[in-house]
């Protein structure tokens, strides 16, 4: 009896967003009248940065510091059709919602900002810091403040955009069953290290080494949150966590919170994180979807790291000590 | 039946209020004072999200009875910031990146000031174990390790 030690791999390709019956995504911009902008979304943020990253695209197209958009999201009875906030798919079809919209509201502010500047509108730029300036020409300028009062108050103008992403249904086809789930993969590869105890059947994951392609991020500290705190849920779902051990047989189940068992900070395996930036061809600004599929590689990691550590495959979740000993077990009697 | 009346000092604020008898620190907080900082996650004194400082000591509010804190300090995350200034931890959580939805949080905060109010210096043992008895879905735990340490050493430099 002996604790033995293994190392496991593994890489995942992941969609963003799913097949669904078509995948659309709305999105509604406009200014207020102090020229700041307000994103409408029924997208929802459930923590994981949704607003962050829409007034970033949203300002981003615009031409306008972050902090002057507004996001309001998640009531679906009054906010444009969203599909919701799950299979990693808020920033890239919510996103490219939004940069449609915004750059149909920032037309129609250059065109207010053309008729104040008597200047035709496709002379004009923004410098990102709340101005739109004549190219070539800046001292001819218009701060977008004016450019709203403008808007609101003297040329009767809504300086507001509309944005759809529809991502069409993909049906199979009838003699390959070949079809196109998603437009847009993101990749992972990780690396475990484990020390498994054949006496006891307890796992401890001793290293976890990630590397997350993920298209831009565009945030890139909250992508570093997302996949640090991924990576150990990945870890959780592959030893811990389970609501019917002895799936389908109900019995010892847990019946609340308190049953789900979830690592603790005592817990934690030494992690490393690489990001690889490899732009989307379809995405907002590049980005693809991180937020599931980094906590989907540690899984079939560390089932190869037990397998190297002990010979044992177990192929069914959690990878808990009794499954462990079991398959010890049966390899032993074999 | 009959209500009991309880009075604390809330945040530095004298609070008083009739309430039922068995009813939880935690729900005289949210639903009868307003202060919904301590978030209710298990109600089984598992989670550490209703953590709060009750006289200097880290407890949770899910599982003390209200009228037990007569006379009581009490101190909550949403006591905390002075002015509009953020407490350090509060500070060094949000630079750290140390919180995604946010209902650990403010247990988390409670748990590492208690530490911090004890052990001013902690290594990174000492944080583990001080917040062992507070659950994190979404963050892996290491940024909110890493906010405490980051505190700790913020306040160490300005008592220098």
């Amino acid at each position: 009896m002996a604790i033995r030690r293994g190392r496991g791999v593994a890489a995942i390709n992941y969609p963003t967003g799913m097949n669904l019956g078509g995948d659309p995504t709305q999105a509604l911009v406009h200014s207020t009248p102090t020229g700041n902008f307000m994103v409408t979304l029924s997208s929802v943020d459930l923590g994981q940065g949704m607003k962050q990253i829409m007034a970033q695209i949203c300002a981003e197209t615009i031409g306008v510091p972050t902090d002057r958009v507004v996001v309001d999201t998640a009531d679906t009875d009054t906010g444009p059709h969203c599909m919701g906030t799950f299979a990693s798919r808020g920033t890239h079809r919510a996103g490219n919602a939004v940069i449609q919209a915004a750059r149909e509201a920032r037309q129609v502010m250059l065109e207010v900002a053309a008729e104040e500047l008597e200047v035709n509108a496709s002379d004009l730029e923004t410098d990102g810091q709340g101005n739109i300036l004549v190219k070539g020409a800046p001292q001819k300028s218009i701060s977008i403040f004016d450019v709203a009062l403008s808007a609101h108050f003297k040329r009767g103008r809504s300086i507001s955009g509309r944005g759809m992403f529809l991502i069409p249904r993909s049906y199979p086809e009838k003699e390959t069953g070949a079809m196109k789930p998603s437009t847009c993969y993101a990749h992972a590869c990780t690396v475990a290290e484990v020390e498994v105890d054949d006496e006891t059947g307890e796992v401890t994951v001793l290293t976890v080494k990630n590397v997350f392609e993920i298209g831009r991020a565009l945030n890139p500290k909250m992508v570093e949150q997302q996949l640090v705190g991924g990576s150990w849920m990945g870890i959780s779902h592959a030893l811990y966590e389970t609501t019917e051990p002895y799936y389908p047989n109900r019995d010892h189940g847990g019946t609340d919170f308190n049953q789900y068992l979830m690592p603790g900070p005592g817990d934690l395996a030494q992690t490393e994180i690489i990001v690889l930036e490899r732009p989307s061809a379809d995405g907002p600004y590049g980005a693809k979807g991180p937020g599931e599929m980094c906590a989907n590689p540690q899984i079939p990691a560390v089932a190869n790291a037990v397998f190297d550590a002990v010979g044992v495959r177990i192929d069914t979740l959690p990878i808990t000590p009794e499954r462990i000993l079991r398959a010890l077990k049966a390899q032993a009697s074999n | 039946m009959a209500k009991v009346p309880v009075q604390f000092t809330l945040n530095g604020a004298e609070k008083a209020e009739f309430i039922d008898s068995g009813t939880t620190l935690l729900h005289a907080l949210r639903d009868k004072i307003g202060d919904t900082s301590p978030k209710g996650g298990c109600h089984q004194g598992t989670c550490g999200a209703c953590s709060v400082i009750i006289d200097g000591e880290l407890r949770l509010s899910c599982l003390t009875l209200a009228e037990a804190c007569n006379g009581a300090t009490i101190t909550t995350t949403s006591g905390l910031s002075e002015g509009g200034v953020l407490h350090p931890l509060q500070r060094a959580f949000l630079d750290a990146f140390a919180t995604q939805c946010g209902f650990c949080t403010p247990g988390m905060i409670m748990a590492a000031k208690v530490l911090l109010d004890h052990t001013p210096n902690p290594s990174r043992e000492d944080v583990v174990e001080a917040l062992s008895g507070n659950i994190c879905r979404c963050t892996g735990y290491e940024p909110i390790i890493q906010a405490v340490l980051t505190a700790a050493r913020s306040n160490s430099q300005n008592a220098a």
